[in-house]
């Protein structure tokens, strides 16, 4: 990768001096960033590595390789940029950007970056990631050529396959999570020193075929109840589970536990989507066209900006929704459209020109960068003039005409909607009820249902996957037509039962 | 060193051409095959591998947009769209589809690419000398439309410099009459090749809305590589039943006749077509059959047969029979033309459609052999 991007110089590194002397002014605040200059090819295998220059070995990164690619060749996407969650922030630049688009790029990194260091949900990610993530390559690598490729790989799917299964809570269980990962990165340490020293693999396999029977033991412990393990205290962290209960090799706890750190770490990116993007246009937006603007660039600015926030019918734009929604934030907290007095004002005229001269606006959107994620953010600042002023709608399918029909504009049902989209990162609730399901060593997970039935058909190809990793039975309980239903796979066949 | 990627890139690819890890099959959308969406764009649906997870099932769940219109109003303008991807807010992975706007010589291009169709090698001493004019010469003379701004303008400025009347402070630029040039033609002789397809289909009972879209989806894919192979095309349609007719191409994908089958009746038509316009010596002739391959009787297809091999043979480049593949369709024809001829008769080339997920395979069928 070395190669593959420089960094800036000349005319890029004497903007950079100027965009970070903007954002320090504005009162941004972030880690070192780092910037580097790279083709699309590059940029385009930086993003479909998740931002990261070295992963593990994996068809889904050539998947996404191949769709930027394409989409790039015909002229439909293109990436400007990319900022990875680091300590220093990396962020990289396309070549064949215009200077106006770099300064605008430069601007929007910062916002991000600014993000990234003081939003609540990215205290405990790990900013050495880049490091991490290459050396998980590394041991992946490894054990591809011990085990072979096919096999490693197969149960990297099978993983995958179950990688939303994870507990937003846990980003807080700060000290805790610390303390596992030292562990796991030592013993992960130890056993690659171990492996160089040949005397010792003889005890260490002894060690590990010990330490497995006693785990196989410890699952199949008859218990009396069938209700919840009273010792599941993170039930939806299954990946967690499963890494303590799953009677696995070594290798594969140590890739599952790899791979759920990989879904830690981008988990606070899926919870702010809307927040950081709005934060980083916001910035963008705001250091352009107050400072870094020269009267030559405004139409190249105009039409870029404008192509970054265009709303679709299909689709709603998280960068529009994000920056109208602070900048509404603003403009009501420096004008004091606020609180019990505003809210139950009923005299219109005086609540059209309300203006308090607060001037709190800007502090409050810091703060409101600070603390929230998208589901609080929308839960406590989406309001209904905001609703309409957006021209947001509802659609659905019509079987009769055949085509997507708007279906309400209705706040509540917006709202409504939208958080359903949004909470828990857009993934099904779903948690470990039992290790030991009808004291026969099955597992079962629950569905929490909350009005949307799950698609059956993938349930049952996770099933397939999760056996593959519980060796025994396993079995969702959920609703299907307001029906409890349990789906049970038990390695040759599915069974329903309601 | 090329990065690490390719090689991940390279090993999705064989996943999805199902040369490895088969156990990944049945998640893979193969997308090689842009479908026209009627308003000169395509939808190019990129090769993806789904990996299971609990999610939501999408009934009925729709999503969320901006902009105006009132409620019952549509969102994509287009009708029968199938329903639209909702899910996670600004996430539009989901359906991993592509909408471009290209000229059918690209879209020809991608398909022969993904397809790695051969190029046509057209019946060689059949070439017809044919006179094609270009514009590529300046002259005094022409028609205003083809008038030359810039050699006008620059023939003006030299006058006006020359002369002497070219004022650098006032730099306007005045043609008259004697500046003005115009874009004119040379005639040049090319050797081309022209082709006629004759598209036959049998519109009976048997053959179903299901069937008659893989045909219309199949023959477009056919015209348009065949267009980007001869200059010069025609096609021509024939629906059959137990008779006979041509039609315009709308009538052709649209009818649904019902009653017997008599192939032998298209075959006829088909040879009358190509004596009476197409002379073999000149064309290249393409037939193509479509049917369920229900045939009325023995006799009948013993006549198709003396019709193949006396006429349609040996005046056409390649005869192509797709049979698709219908709920009361026995396939009997098939079997016939493949007992008589094989499966590698350089003449004849067979194909069985199953759905339309095998129209690709088809089309490589017919046109891979670059005939």
């Amino acid at each position: 990768m070395a190669d593959r991007t420089r960094p800036l110089d000349g005319e890029l590194l004497r903007i950079r001096e100027e965009i970070h002397s903007y954002a320090i002014e504005f009162g941004l605040d972030f880690y070192p960033v780092r910037f580097e200059v790279c083709d699309y090819d590059t940029i385009n295998i930086l993003a479909a590595q998740g931002g990261f220059p070295s992963r593990y070995p994996h068809w889904r990164f050539g998947m996404d390789y191949d769709q930027l690619s394409k989409g790039y060749a015909y002229g439909l996407q293109k990436i400007y940029e990319m900022v990875i969650n680091t300590n220093p922030c990396y962020a990289y630049l396309l070549n064949a950007n215009h200077i106006v688009d770099q300064k605008i790029v430069m601007a929007h990194v910062y916002g991000h970056a600014d993000f990234f260091k003081n939003n609540a949900w990215f205290s405990t990610t790990d900013r050495n990631m880049m490091a991490v993530m290459a050396n998980h390559g590394t041991k992946i690598r490894r054990y591809m050529e011990r085990f072979g490729q096919n096999k490693v790989e197969e149960f990297i799917d099978r993983v995958l396959s179950i990688e939303n299964l994870i507990d937003v809570g846990i980003l807080f269980e700060t000290s805790d999570l610390k303390r596992q990962r030292e562990e796991r990165l030592k013993t992960a340490n130890d056993e690659i020193a171990n492996e160089l020293d040949e005397r010792s693999n003889a005890l260490k396999s002894f060690m590990r075929s010990k330490e497995k029977s006693e785990k196989i033991l410890e699952v199949i412990k008859p218990e009396t109840s069938d209700l919840r393990d009273k010792k599941i205290n993170a039930p939806r962290d299954v990946m967690f589970y499963l890494l303590e209960n799953a009677p696995l090799e070594d290798w594969e706890s140590d890739i599952l536990g790899i791979l759920r750190d990989e879904a830690y770490y981008f988990l606070p990116q899926r919870l702010t989507k809307i927040m950081n993007e709005g934060w980083a246009s916001y910035w963008h937006s705001h250091i352009m066209t107050n400072r870094a603007l020269k009267a030559s660039e405004i139409i190249d600015y105009a039409d870029h900006h404008a192509g970054v926030m265009a709303m679709s019918k299909q689709n709603i734009n998280p960068y529009k929704i994000g920056i109208e929604l602070y900048r509404d934030i603003e403009f009501r907290w420096n004008s004091g459209r606020f609180g019990k007095e505003y809210n139950t004002c009923d005299d219109m005229h005086a609540k059209l020109n309300w203006n308090k001269n607060l001037g709190l606006g800007r502090s409050k959107i810091f703060e409101v960068r600070k603390t929230h994620n998208d589901v609080s953010f929308i839960d406590e600042f989406f309001t209904p003039e905001f609703c309409e002023r957006q021209q947001l709608f509802t659609y659905k399918y019509n079987p009769r005409t055949g085509r997507n029909e708007i279906e309400t504009r209705d706040f509540s049902d917006i709202k409504g909607k939208l958080l359903g989209q949004l909470s828990n990162f857009g993934s099904p609730i779903i948690e470990v009820e039992s290790g030991n399901y009808q004291n026969r060593g099955e597992l079962l997970l629950v569905h929490k249902h909350l009005g949307i039935d799950l698609d059956f058909g993938y349930a049952s190809d996770t099933l397939r996957n999760l056996f593959a990793i519980w060796k025994r039975p396993v079995n969702i309980l959920s609703k299907q037509e307001e029906q409890n239903t349990i789906l049970t796979f038990d390695g040759r066949d599915f069974k329903q039962s309601k | 060193m090329d990065h690490p990627i390719k090689r991940d890139h390279a090993r999705f690819r064989k996943i999805v051409k199902g040369r490895i890890r088969d156990n990944l099959r049945k998640y893979v959308s193969k997308g090689e095959m842009p479908t026209p969406k009627g308003d000169g764009t395509f939808k190019i649906p990129m090769p993806s591998i789904d990996t299971p997870r609990f999610k939501f099932g999408d009934r009925n769940q729709g999503g969320m947009g901006q902009g105006n219109g009132d409620s019952g109003d549509p969102i994509d303008g287009q009708e029968g769209e199938g329903p639209g991807q909702g899910g996670e807010v600004g996430n539009s992975s989901g359906n991993k589809e592509l909408e471009v706007d290209l000229t059918l010589d690209e879209l020809a291009s991608i398909l022969g690419e993904e397809l790695a169709l051969p190029r046509i090698e057209p019946k060689g001493k059949k070439a017809m000398p044919s006179v094609t004019n270009k514009y590529t010469s300046i002259g005094m003379t022409g028609p205003n439309s083809l008038k030359h701004f810039k050699r006008t303008y620059r023939e003006a400025m030299k006058r006006q410099i020359a002369s002497g009347t070219y004022d650098f402070f006032d730099p306007r630029v005045i043609p008259v009459k004697r500046d003005f040039r115009y874009r004119a033609s040379d005639a040049k002789i090319e050797f081309e090749n022209s082709a006629v397809v004759i598209y036959m289909m049998d519109v009976s009972g048997s053959m179903g809305d299901e069937q008659k879209e893989i045909v219309r989806t199949e023959s477009f894919w056919i015209n348009l590589w065949l267009k980007s192979q001869y200059k010069d095309i025609e096609v021509r349609y024939i629906i059959h039943d137990a008779t006979a007719k041509e039609v315009d191409e709308e009538t052709f994908f649209k009818t649904r006749e019902s009653g017997g089958t008599l192939i032998s009746s298209a075959l006829k038509l088909c040879r009358e077509i190509i004596q009476s316009d197409y002379d073999p010596n000149e064309w290249n002739i393409y037939p193509f059959h479509f049917s369920d391959g229900d045939n009325w009787s023995a006799d009948d297809t013993k006549l198709c047969l003396e019709i193949l091999d006396q006429d349609l043979l040996p005046s056409s480049n390649v005869f192509c029979y797709g049979q698709v593949e219908s709920r009361y369709g026995s396939g009997q024809f098939y079997k016939d033309l493949a007992s008589r001829y094989g499966e590698d008769d350089p003449k004849v080339i067979l194909s069985k459609i199953k759905n339309k997920d095998a129209i690709l395979d088809s089309i490589k069928d017919f046109l891979g052999k670059g005939k």
